[in-house]
């Protein structure tokens, strides 16, 4: 239910603008301060505020443990920098409003959408993506339970379930199927697969727990 | 989505000098689960975003003489799992647990749950608040299964609110702070029923942000109960927070607040009303739902809203008086 009802496509391209007038009209130059906050950048803010934008910043993000800079706008989201800037492409764009699950990462270890977050708001955060679970060539007993159960299909919505259920395990050690359940409302999966996800789930609790709770 | 400017005052001083007089200059950003969305649907299109998260005292949850005061920044998971929150206000706890995906929990937080805008799908199609076209509207005449089935007219979204049908039981208050000054209401003031295009739902101004709750002392039993197509990613169908002030073995008096009903959180007063002096039972809990329900005016789609708003109100009184049914 709650699909994207479209009674009138016509009225989606309204809000349109020109996103270079906007940053001509702001004329940020390249002594961005070592912060990635622009002191009152745009026309005199009437407070101190440390203020950015709406022209492109440098931001600094902690992905996967280390320090990344880039230059952004303030309206980027955590998803758009990750993919189409840094190349980190295992968080999925599905709906790109909050309602899918499919671009999940932790933040601070506890998951988030991150079509939903700015990315300039996303700085001084632990931000952790599916790349970053394993060493390269090695599974995570998370994902690799997944692998056991068969719990993907297509395997779009598979990053943001890894993710999530890393999370959600971080915070529940010993989950029964119902916990599990509770645990993975907010990842959808068109597929169906909900069957092996959470069978999965079940089984990546275990492993974790002789591994001696390592979900690191 | 259009671009913007981004604040990030560190004093409650600094982001009110940042706000507007008018709606579109500035938006208040904390969670960000649904203003980014608006903003990506060009429903929302300011010129400056003020994010209020590193602003120290809009958050965390404290006990003061009068009850509770919850700042506006505290997520949605924070709440639900507050210690104090989950005894004393369980109706306050069970809705902010109802929110079925933990990411939002994670991140969303209690003032953006009361300031959230509408879903219905109309609104974020942009045909505005009410919906009009041409003089008509079109939820009465369109697909109006999850729209009001009280209020009639000319608003036919539901409140998408968690928190509010549970903070107007609890009779708790917001408060709300421009540069001018802060002045405190009542949670049932705080949301209202547009007339026009140019009314928001809710009574925050574009200057001001709404920075705490204050919950009055515990002193009522209270739950909230949700009914859901499913337990993922969605928004109740109809929902009800209960908050009861026992006399003796009988109800002394009792507030009964449906959510997801009309375009603010609806009191039952009447409903209510009738439960004082009577014990809850399964035959006064179901009879108090009966209540609740009456004058309800459902639009093409939506009667079975009726039925599940009623059963909202009997199972949250049953869960509040621990009465098992
Ligand atoms: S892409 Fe972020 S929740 Fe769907
Ligand atoms: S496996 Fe295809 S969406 Fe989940």
């Amino acid at each position: 239910m709650r699909s994207k009802k479209d009674p009138d496509r016509s009225r989606q391209a309204k809000g349109n603008f020109s996103r270079r007038g906007f940053i001509r009209g702001v004329g940020i130059g390249g002594g961005a301060l070592g912060t990635g906050l622009l002191e009152n950048a745009a026309e005199a803010a009437p407070a101190t505020a440390a203020s950015a934008g709406p022209g492109p910043v440098p931001i600094t993000l902690n992905i996967n443990g280390k320090p990344v800079n880039l230059t952004v706008e303030p309206r980027v989201t955590l998803l758009d920098a990750l993919r189409n800037r840094l190349d980190l492409t295992g968080a999925k764009r599905v709906c790109d409003r909050g309602t899918c699950g499919a671009c999940t990462v932790l933040m601070n270890g506890k998951s988030v959408y991150s079509c939903s977050v700015l990315a300039i708001d996303a700085q001084g955060k632990a931000i952790e993506t599916i790349e970053g679970i394993a060493e390269p060539g090695k599974l995570h007993p998370v994902s690799a339970a997944f692998w056991n159960h068969d719990a993907q299909q297509c395997g779009y919505c598979t990053p943001g379930f890894v993710m999530a259920a890393k999370g959600f395990l971080a915070e529940h050690p010993n989950p029964n199927l119902e916990d599990v359940e509770h645990g993975l409302g907010g990842n959808l999966c068109r597929c169906g697969t909900y069957m092996g996800v959470r069978q999965a789930v079940l089984e990546a609790a275990r492993t974790l727990k002789t591994q001696g709770g390592k979900n690191g | 989505m259009q671009a913007f400017e981004y604040s990030n005052p560190a004093s409650l001083k600094e982001a009110t000098a940042l706000l507007a007089a008018s709606w579109g200059e500035a938006d208040v950003l904390a969670g960000g689960t649904d203003l980014i969305s608006l903003m990506k649907d060009s429903l929302h299109t300011p010129k400056r975003v003020v994010n209020i998260k590193s602003i120290h005292e809009l958050g965390g949850i404290v006990r003061t003489a009068a009850g509770l005061r919850i700042g506006a920044t505290v997520t949605m998971d924070e709440l639900a799992r507050n210690a104090e929150v989950r005894a004393g206000y369980p109706a306050l706890a069970d809705a902010a647990a109802g929110i079925p995906s933990p990411q939002i929990r994670h991140m969303g937080t209690v003032g953006g749950d009361l300031c959230q805008r509408p879903r219905c799908w109309y609104y974020r199609q942009g045909f505005g608040l009410l919906a009009m076209k041409e003089g008509k509207s079109l939820v009465t005449g369109g697909e109006n299964q999850y729209h009001a089935i009280f209020g009639g007219g000319p608003a036919y979204f539901v409140s998408a609110s968690s928190l509010g049908p549970a903070l107007i039981a609890l009779e708790a208050k917001v408060r709300l702070l421009s540069a001018k000054g802060a002045r405190v209401i009542p949670a049932i003031e705080f949301f209202v029923t547009p007339q026009d295009e140019s009314t928001r739902e809710i009574a925050l101004r574009p200057d001001e942000i709404l920075t705490e709750i204050l919950v009055l002392a515990a002193a009522t039993h209270s739950a909230t109960y949700e009914v859901r197509q499913k337990e993922a990613l969605d928004w109740p169908l109809a929902a009800a927070s209960v908050a009861i002030k026992m006399k003796g073995p009988v109800v002394g008096s009792a507030r009964i607040v449906l959510g997801h009903v009309a375009p603010t959180p609806w009191e039952a007063t009447a409903a209510g009303e009738w439960l004082a002096g009577k014990n809850i039972t399964v035959e006064t809990a179901e009879a108090a739902g009966k209540a609740a329900v009456e004058g309800a005016q459902p639009l093409s789609h939506n009667t079975y809203k009726v039925t599940l708003a009623k059963t909202a109100v009997k199972r949250a009184l049953l869960a509040a008086a621990k009465v098992r049914a």
